[in-house]
C-alpha cells in the first residue's frame, strides 16, 4: 500500500534515474542544492552592483560634484537614484538572497533529513521569479528617466507622482520588481515551512531542529505574515502612478501617511526576515567551535518568536515625527524597547555559550564572533532610535544610517560569512583557505568599524540623511573630514572583500577536498557526502537521536555526537 | 518506498494542505491590508455611503448569491473525489467554472454600468477603493477559474490528482470568504 | 562624543540633549561590560591541549538564569530611558503652547515659505508677510509654528534647536520652539523631497528683543 504522501516524500524524478541535461542540471533544476547555489551566486552578483553603487555614493560625499573615478559626474539627481537602489539592492536582491534564498534552500532539507523541499519545482519557479525581478530592477536603470531616486522606502506623495521626482518608469518598473520579488519569497517561504513541517527525519522533532531551522522558518512567516499590507500598499502606489487614483494623494483626499503604516508594518519584521537567519548561522558555528551545547537551547527558540511577534507591534516608532498622534509615540516605544529584551537574551546567551568551552579561531568561527560583538554595538545605538524624544533629534541623520547598518550590514557581512565559509566544504566539496579567509576577516572587522562607527559621529552633529552635498550646509562643513575618512574606509571595505574573492573561486576549482564532516559537527547536514549527491541521502534516510549540540557530552568519549549516531549503552 | 514513507516524523499530513494554507494565510494579510486601509480612510471621511449609494447592491446580492452557490459546487466536486466518482467529479468542477464565469460576468456588467453613470477609478477615494479591492479580488477568482479549469482537463484522465481538488477547494472558499468582506463594507458602507 | 552635538540654543534641546546622554552612558557602560565579558571568554576558554569543553546546556532555568536576569536588568533599564523620555516627549511634542508669535511654515520642492501674520495675529489677512527661508523670531519668545507642505513630505529641522517634525501635504501640524541664544542658524529638510533636497535650506534668525522690535519696523512701518 503506498500512500500519497509517500509518493510526494520522494520528488518523481528519482523514481527512474535518468541522466539530466545541462539545462535541467545547472539551469532549471529542482534540486534544492542546486537552486541554493543560484540564490548565492545571483545574490553575490547583486552584491556587486549594490556595492558599486555605496562607493559612487561615497566619494559624491566626500568629494561633492566631482569627477568619480570609474564613473563620473553624480549630481543630486542621480544621487538619489544611488541612495534609493543601494537600499532597495542590498535588502531584497542581496540580504534575502543570500541568507533567506541560499541558505534556507540549502540547509533546510540536508538539516531536518529531508531528500529534497516539499515543492521542487515550485522551488525552481521561486528562483526564477526572483531572476525575472532582478532583471526588471537593473532595466530600471536604463529606461527613459532613470532607476527610482524616491528613496527605498519610497515615501508618497514622492513616489505617487512622476512630477515629484522627474523619473516615471524607473519608479514603475521599481515597484514592479518588490512585487516579482515578493511572490518569489512569498513561494519560498511557503516551501520551507511545509518542508519543515512535513519532511523532516524520523526522530526529528521540533525541539531537536537545529536552531538556523528555526531562525530561518521565523523568518519565512514573519515574511508571509507581514508582506501582505505592502503588497496592498504596492498595488495602491501602482494605481496612483498609472491610473491617476489618490490613495496617497491629500489633492485627491488620500493620506499619505496610510503608505509609511504599511510599508513599516512590513519594513520591521523584514529586518528580523534578514536579521535572524544570521542569527541562525551564529548559533550553528558557535556550539561546533566551542565544542559545547548552545546554551539556553529552548530560551533561544522562545525569544526568537517573541521577538517575531512583537516585531509586529513596532512599526510606528519609524514615524515618531511622521504627523501621527503624538500620543502614540510612547505606547510604540515602550513596545519597542520590549523588543530589546528577547535579543538581548540571545546575544547573552551566545556569549553565555563561550564559557567553559574550548574555543577554536577558525574563519567561520571569527565571522560569528564578529557577528556578536557587531550586533551588540547595532542593539544598543538602537536604544538611541527606540527612545523617543531621542529620536526627534537623531531621526533621518546619519546616526540612523550607522546603526542599521550595524545590525543589518553585519548580519549580511559577518553572518552571511560566516555561513559560507563554515558550509562552503558541504556545499562545493571543497574546503576554504583559512589564511585568506582569516586576513579577510581582519581586514573586514577593521574597515567594517571605521566606515559605520564614524556615521554615528556625523548623525549626532546632525547630518541629514539622503543629502548629496554636505559642503551645502554651513553646520555641515566642519565634519567633511569624517566624510572622507568614511569614504576611504569604506572603499578599503569593498577592497577588503578581494580575499574572499579569490578565496572562493580558488576554492571551487582547486581547494583540499572535503571530507564529509570537517569540523566534526553534529547536525545532520554533515551526516551526508560532501557535496550531498542528488537525493542527499542514500538508500535511507537518517534517523534522529538527540538534539543538535551535544557537545562534549558524557555520553561519548569524543567531544561530539552526532544527532543520527545511535549510542549503545557502554557496558563498563 | 514504503519504508521510507513510514518513517518520517510528519507522514500524516498532506505537504500541499500545509503550504495552501501558509499560502492563505498570507492573501489574508494581503486582503487585511486593503481593507484596513479601506476601514481607516472610511472612518476619515465622510459622505462615503452617499457614494456607496450609487452601487447596486441587488446585482452584487445576485452576484454575492452566484459565488457561494459556486462554493457549494466546490464541496459536491471534493465529495465526488472521495467518492471515487470521475464524472461527478467533472460535472462540479464544471458547474463551478461556470458559476466563476457567470460572477465575472454580472461583476464587468457591474463595472460598464458604473463607469457609463461616470464612476471611474479617478472619481474618488471611495471609487478607487472600490476598483482596486473588486479588481484584485477579481483577479483572484479569475486564478481559481484557471486552477479548477486546469482540473477539469485533469480529471478527464481519472481521479490521479484528487489531493488537489481539496486545495483548490480551499483557496476558491478563501476568496467566496473575501467576497463575503467586501459585499457589505463597499455596498453597505 | 557628546560634544559632537551641535551647541544647544533652545529650552527644550537640554532635555534631549540628557535623555541623549542618559542613553550614551547606559549603552557604553553595557558595550563596555557585555565586550569585556566575551573578549575575556575568549581569552580564557581558546582550545587547550587536553582540555575537555564543560557540558552545559543552559536549557534548566538555574542555568538560564545566568541569562535572563541579564536580559532583565536590560529590561529594567530600558523602561528606565522610556520614563524618563516620556517627559522630554511631551515638553516637546505633547502640548503646544499657545506662543508668544505664531509663524506658518509651509514646506515645497525645494524652499520653506515663513508666512508672519503680522499685526493684527491673523494669517490670510492683508499685512501677511512672506519670506523664503528665512524665519526672524526674538529670543526668549515661544514661537509656535504651524507646518504645511505644497508637494511631497519635508521635514523641518533645527539641529541647534534640536526640534524636528514632518511636514505632510494635507495636514498642518503644530509645533513650537523657545530660543534663547540671539544668532543665525540653519534649518535644512530632513527628509528626502526629490532632486533639490540636498541644500534645501534656509535661516533662522534669533534677534535679541530691541533687534527684533527693528525688523518688526522695518516690514510693518504701521503698526
Amino acid at each position: 500500500m503506498s500512500d500519497p504522501v509517500a509518493v510526494l516524500a520522494i520528488p518523481e524524478a528519482s523514481l527512474h534515474h535518468e541522466e539530466l541535461g545541462f539545462w535541467r542540471t545547472y539551469l532549471f533544476s529542482t534540486e534544492h542544492k542546486t537552486i541554493g547555489k543560484q540564490y548565492l551566486s545571483l545574490g553575490l552578483f547583486m552584491t556587486i552592483v549594490g556595492g558599486f553603487l555605496a562607493y559612487v555614493m561615497r566619494w559624491q560625499l566626500a568629494y561633492p560634484d566631482t569627477e568619480v573615478p570609474g564613473w563620473g559626474f553624480v549630481g543630486p539627481e542621480f544621487y538619489n537614484v544611488l541612495v534609493t537602489m543601494h537600499g532597495t539592492i542590498m535588502v531584497f536582491f542581496v540580504a534575502m538572497p543570500i541568507l533567506l534564498g541560499a541558505f534556507g534552500n540549502f540547509l533546510i532539507p540536508l538539516m531536518i533529513g529531508a531528500r529534497d523541499m516539499a515543492f521542487p519545482r515550485l522551488n525552481m519557479l521561486s528562483f526564477w521569479t526572483l531572476f525575472v525581478g532582478t532583471l526588471v530592477l537593473l532595466a530600471s536603470f536604463f529606461v527613459p528617466g532613470g532607476a527610482a531616486s524616491a528613496g527605498w522606502t519610497g515615501y508618497p506623495p514622492l513616489s505617487a507622482k512622476a512630477i515629484y521626482t522627474g523619473v516615471n518608469w524607473g519608479l514603475n518598473l521599481w515597484i514592479l520588481a518588490h512585487a516579482i520579488e515578493f511572490a518569489s519569497f512569498l513561494m519560498g517561504g511557503v516551501n520551507f515551512l511545509t518542508t519543515a513541517i512535513t519532511m523532516r527525519a524520523p526522530g526529528m522533532t521540533f525541539f531537536r531542529l537545529p536552531l538556523v531551522v528555526w531562525q530561518l522558518l521565523t523568518a519565512a512567516t514573519l515574511f508571509l505574515l507581514s508582506v501582505g499590507p505592502l503588497i496592498a500598499g504596492a498595488v495602491m502606489l501602482l494605481m496612483d502612478r498609472i491610473a491617476g487614483t489618490s490613495f496617497f494623494l491629500p489633492e485627491g483626499g488620500g493620506e499619505p501617511l496610510l503608505w509609511q503604516h504599511l510599508f513599516w508594518f512590513f519594513g520591521h519584521p523584514e529586518v528580523y526576515v534578514i536579521l535572524l537567519p544570521a542569527v541562525g548561522f551564529v548559533c550553528e558555528v558557535l556550539p561546533v567551535f566551542c565544542r559545547k551545547p548552545l546554551f539556553g537551547y529552548r530560551w533561544i527558540i522562545y525569544s526568537t518568536i517573541t521577538a517575531g511577534i512583537l516585531s509586529f507591534v513596532v512599526w510606528a516608532h519609524h514615524m515618531f515625527l511622521s504627523g501621527m498622534d503624538p500620543r502614540l509615540a510612547m505606547p510604540f516605544s515602550i513596545t519597542t524597547i520590549l523588543i530589546s529584551v528577547p535579543f538581548a537574551i540571545l546575544v547573552f546567551a551566545m556569549i553565555a555559550t563561550l564559557w567553559g568551552g574550548s574555543i577554536r579561531f577558525t574563519t567561520p568561527m571569527l565571522f560569528a564572533l564578529g557577528f556578536v560583538s557587531m550586533f551588540i554595538v547595532g542593539g544598543l545605538t538602537g536604544i538611541f532610535n527606540g527612545s523617543a524624544p531621542a529620536d526627534i533629534y537623531i531621526t533621518d541623520t546619519y546616526f540612523v544610517v550607522g546603526h542599521f547598518h550595524y545590525t543589518l550590514f553585519s548580519a549580511v557581512v559577518f553572518g552571511g560569512f560566516a555561513g559560507i565559509y563554515f558550509w562552503f566544504p558541504k556545499m562545493f566539496g571543497r574546503m576554504m583557505n583559512e589564511t585568506l579567509g582569516k586576513v579577510h576577516f581582519w581586514l573586514t572587522l577593521i574597515f567594517f568599524n571605521a566606515t559605520f562607527f564614524p556615521m554615528h559621529i556625523l548623525g549626532l552633529g546632525g547630518m541629514m540623511r539622503r543629502i548629496a552635498n554636505p559642503m551645502q550646509y554651513q553646520f555641515l562643513q566642519p565634519l567633511q573630514p569624517i566624510n572622507v575618512f568614511i569614504t576611504f574606509s569604506a572603499i578599503l571595505l569593498l577592497v577588503a572583500q578581494i580575499p574572499f574573492a579569490v578565496n572562493f573561486v580558488w576554492g571551487l576549482v582547486a581547494g583540499t577536498p572535503a571530507e564529509r564532516n570537517p569540523w566534526e559537527a553534529n547536525t545532520l547536514e554533515w551526516a551526508a557526502p560532501s557535496p550531498p549527491p542528488h537525493l542527499n541521502w542514500g538508500e535511507a534516510i537518517p534517523t534522529v537521536h538527540r538534539g543538535p549540540y551535544e557537545y562534549s557530552s558524557p555520553e561519548g568519549p569524543e567531544d561530539w555526537l552526532p544527532q543520527d549516531r545511535l549510542v549503545v549503552a557502554r557496558s563498563s | 518506498m514504503e519504508t521510507t514513507a513510514a518513517t518520517r516524523a510528519g507522514t500524516d499530513i498532506l505537504p500541499g494542505k500545509v503550504g495552501v494554507w501558509w499560502f492563505l494565510a498570507s492573501e489574508v494579510m494581503l486582503f487585511g491590508g486593503l481593507i484596513g486601509s479601506f476601514i481607516v480612510s472610511r472612518l476619515g471621511s465622510s459622505g462615503w455611503s452617499g457614494e456607496a449609494a450609487h452601487l447596486s447592491v441587488p446585482v452584487a446580492a445576485i452576484n454575492t448569491l452566484v459565488l457561494l452557490t459556486s462554493s457549494m459546487t466546490m464541496v459536491m466536486a471534493f465529495g465526488a473525489v472521495e467518492k471515487g466518482d470521475p464524472r461527478g467529479l467533472r460535472t462540479y468542477l464544471f458547474l463551478t467554472v461556470l458559476l466563476g464565469l457567470t460572477f465575472l460576468g454580472i461583476k464587468a456588467y457591474e463595472y460598464s454600468s458604473e463607469v457609463a453613470a461616470g464612476f471611474t477609478p479617478v472619481t474618488g477615494l471611495f471609487w478607487s477603493f472600490y476598483y482596486t479591492m473588486t479588481g484584485l479580488h477579481a483577479l483572484h477568482v479569475l486564478a481559481g477559474i484557471i486552477t479548477n479549469l486546469a482540473l477539469f482537463v485533469m480529471a478527464r484522465r481519472g481521479l490521479r490528482n484528487q489531493h488537489r481538488v481539496e486545495l483548490a477547494g480551499l483557496y476558491w472558499h478563501f476568496v467566496d470568504i473575501v467576497w463575503i468582506f467586501l459585499f457589505p463594507l463597499l455596498y453597505l458602507t | 562624543m557628546m560634544s559632537w552635538l551641535p551647541e544647544n540654543v533652545s529650552t527644550y534641546g537640554g532635555d534631549i540633549d540628557s535623555i541623549i546622554r542618559l542613553i550614551y552612558y547606559i549603552t557604553s557602560a553595557w558595550f563596555f561590560l557585555t565586550l569585556g565579558v566575551f573578549l575575556l571568554f575568549l581569552i580564557l576558554y581558546r582550545r587547550r591541549e587536553g582540555r575537555r569543553a564543560t557540558y552545559i546546556r543552559g536549557d534548566r532555568l538555574a542555568e538560564a538564569a545566568w541569562i535572563l536576569i541579564p536580559a532583565l536588568i536590560v529590561l529594567v533599564l530600558d523602561l528606565w530611558i522610556d520614563f524618563r523620555g516620556a517627559d522630554a516627549w511631551a515638553k516637546v511634542k505633547g502640548r503646544v503652547p499657545p506662543g508668544d508669535l505664531r509663524v506658518q511654515v509651509t514646506a515645497k520642492q525645494f524652499n520653506w515659505e515663513i508666512l508672519y501674520p503680522g499685526p493684527d495675529g491673523k494669517f490670510g489677512t492683508a499685512d501677511d508677510l512672506q519670506l523664503e527661508n528665512e524665519m526672524h523670531v526674538p529670543v526668549n519668545k515661544v514661537v509656535r509654528v504651524t507646518l504645511k507642505s505644497k508637494d511631497v513630505i519635508h521635514s523641518f529641522f533645527l539641529p541647534n534647536l534640536r526640534l524636528k517634525q514632518d511636514a505632510v501635504p494635507g495636514r498642518e501640524i503644530e509645533g513650537w520652539f523657545q530660543a534663547t541664544k540671539p544668532g543665525r542658524y540653519e534649518m535644512p529638510c530632513a527628509e528626502l523631497c526629490g532632486f533639490g533636497h540636498s541644500g534645501m535650506n534656509g535661516w533662522l534668525h534669533v534677534h535679541p528683543a530691541d533687534e527684533y522690535q527693528k525688523w518688526v519696523k522695518e516690514h510693518w512701518p504701521t503698526s
